[in-house]
């Protein structure tokens, strides 16, 4: 409990310090936001309404705190280019590229577990050094680098969905997993490349302990002993690897968007940036952090109510 | 035979070969970069154009090898410059300790835990796209992990008997820090620097592709990549040559890195 109670207090202080971090760093500007929005050339007039709509005309502190209030209770403020509430431009896109996430992690456990235990069986062969040598090159892919041949290959020359051609989940289910399949890929190589390292090493590790030789010693078969124990333990430390996943989940789903030209809150957030909207980036970046924190958050706490090792570390 | 030779040697020479072709276009590009020439428009390899032309008629080798030039240059200027930062903070921190090191590692943790594609995007939003700028929003996302790694060198070696001993001997705190215990940092420090680079490229690309990088008319590998994503079924050789040219120098130096690793670290 005493660990849950710590955990949350430094959940509170990083989103703090976050809040921090990005309020300032939208405001330390040399030079005035509403004229760097609007240009140069802009008259005077509209650069004081601007202003005064941004409400970077109040002092720092009222600003931060009105920007916070608004933000924990939903209220994100309105966006410059899109000249609505950021929650509406939000709506809608949230769900897109929570799916692709999903998609992802279904894709990096599915492909990536299996490949890392498949790995550890074959230590000191031919297999290992080919499989090495993929992983090597899973992880110097750049997303869209993989993304432009996935559309190229799998796109223009088989046929195997349209790109540039996004199909909402609202009007088709099966049309919007095909289209989101690539993408979904595209961000998963990667992950799936450091995953299976990951499996393997933890496997070997496993593999070391006394209890496999003990196991062994009384006749149960190596595959049970695999199954049976040593893939229990190596989940359970694989778990913060999955935590650490998201963030870069996200990140790759920012540039993966954008390649398939998805609609989701990457897309949103590399024109909020390019277009230098800044209220609608700030609650972006805001919001996502939160979301990656919050998530951390919780797989810290699952791994130590599945493993009591952790929880009994701490005393 | 010695661990992690083959892969030093293997990653040498992958990155050996980028460098060369990013030298040789400080002197020499078969073609002037910014020179369309409507005539050769979107011609497959060949002889006179290596690796063809895109659809403005400009010789993809010759962008290729000069947006070398300009990715290298992003990649080491930030590794040198976080490297540099990181090594004061991680010192600092693990050697002084107490409320210090408390106050960095909780901003760093803060920082830490948004993706890094973030950070660079919000300092990429406040300040003016260039060059400049994304050298410091990449110094900024490597800081975190690099300072770490500073940190847990030194509390490793700051009550090290041979630290202890000169200590003895009078050497002041700050000679202490300096001369005895960073030294012993520099192979895990390097092996995160070569890594450092092969993610530094990978950023430096993403961000040019996203348009908020080096700006055009400066060739960069991801503006390539983004340019060439219109015409990838009639000259998939635009999209090719960048791509693998960026492929090549980080499995070179992730070769390197994993080398270094097992020869040093293990």
């Amino acid at each position: 409990m005493r660990y849950i109670i710590k955990k949350i207090i430094i959940l509170i202080l990083t989103m703090l310090l976050i809040s921090l971090f990005t309020f300032f760093a939208f405001h330390i500007i040399p030079g005035d936001p509403a004229r760097l929005i609007l240009g140069t050339e802009a008259s005077e007039e509209k650069v004081a309404l601007l202003r005064s709509q941004l409400g970077t005309d109040l002092p720092l502190s009222t600003q931060y705190t009105r920007w916070i209030g608004g933000f924990v209770r939903g209220n994100f403020g309105n966006s410059i280019r899109y000249s609505m509430p950021v929650s509406d431009l939000m709506k809608g896109r949230i769900e897109v590229t929570v799916l692709l996430g999903l998609m992802v992690i279904v894709l990096v456990l599915a492909i990536g577990i299996p490949m890392g235990v498949f790995a550890a069986g074959k230590k000191n062969t031919i297999i290992e050094q080919i499989i090495n040598f993929f992983t090597m090159l899973g992880i110097s892919f750049p997303g869209f680098f993989l993304s432009i041949l996935f559309i190229w290959i799998f796109g223009l020359i088989l046929h195997l969905f349209t790109p540039g051609r996004y199909v909402s989940y609202e009007n088709s289910w099966p049309e919007f997993w095909r289209f989101m399949f690539f993408p979904a890929l595209a961000i998963a190589v990667p992950e799936i490349a450091i995953l299976t390292k990951y499996v393997r090493t933890a496997v070997l590790d496993e593999l070391s302990e006394d209890y496999v030789r003990t196991a062994h010693g009384k006749g149960i078969s190596f595959y049970a002993i695999l199954y049976g124990h040593v893939l229990k333990n190596a989940i359970v430390a694989i778990i913060p690897l999955i935590g650490m996943m998201i963030g870069s989940i996200f990140s790759g789903s920012i540039i993966v968007e954008q390649v398939f030209a998805i609609p989701g809150i990457g897309r949103l957030l590399i024109s909020s940036v390019t277009g230098r909207d800044f209220p609608l980036t700030q609650t972006l970046v805001m919001y996502v952090a939160l979301v990656i924190v919050v998530t951390n958050f919780i797989v810290d706490i699952l791994i130590q109510v599945i493993d009591p090792r952790i929880r009994l570390q701490g005393k | 035979m010695k661990k992690g030779l083959t892969e030093i040697r293997i990653g040498c020479i992958l990155t050996g070969f980028i460098i060369f072709l990013a030298l040789l276009s400080l002197v020499y590009t078969p073609y002037d970069i910014n020179q369309m020439d409507t005539s050769v428009r979107m011609q497959a390899p060949s002889l006179a154009h290596l690796f063809g032309t895109d659809n403005m008629g400009r010789d993809v080798f010759s962008r290729a090898i000069t947006g070398a030039r300009f990715t290298l240059m992003v990649a080491i200027c930030t590794v040198a410059g976080c490297t540099a930062i990181s090594s004061v903070l991680g010192l600092v921190s693990g050697y002084v300790g107490g409320i210090v090191d408390e106050i960095i590692m909780r901003v760093i943790d803060a920082i830490n835990s948004f993706p890094g594609i973030l950070i660079a995007l919000i300092i990429v939003t406040v300040m003016e796209h260039g060059r400049y700028t994304i050298i410091i929003a990449l110094c900024i996302m490597f800081i975190p992990s690099f300072t770490r790694i500073v940190r847990t060198g030194t509390l490793q070696y700051k009550d090290a008997i041979f630290v202890k001993s000169n200590r003895i001997f009078g050497d002041s705190e700050l000679r202490l820090a300096l001369v005895h215990v960073f030294p012993n940092i520099f192979p895990i420090l390097l092996s995160s620097v070569i890594v450092g680079l092969s993610n530094a490229i990978l950023a430096e690309a993403s961000m040019s592709y996203l348009g908020l990088g080096i700006q055009p008319p400066a060739p960069s590998w991801g503006r390539m990549l983004y340019e060439a994503q219109n015409i990838i079924f009639t000259a998939p050789w635009c999209a090719l040559a960048p791509g693998l040219m960026i492929v090549i120098t980080i499995v070179g130096f992730n070769c390197i890195g994993e080398g270094v690793r097992k020869r040093w670290l293990t």
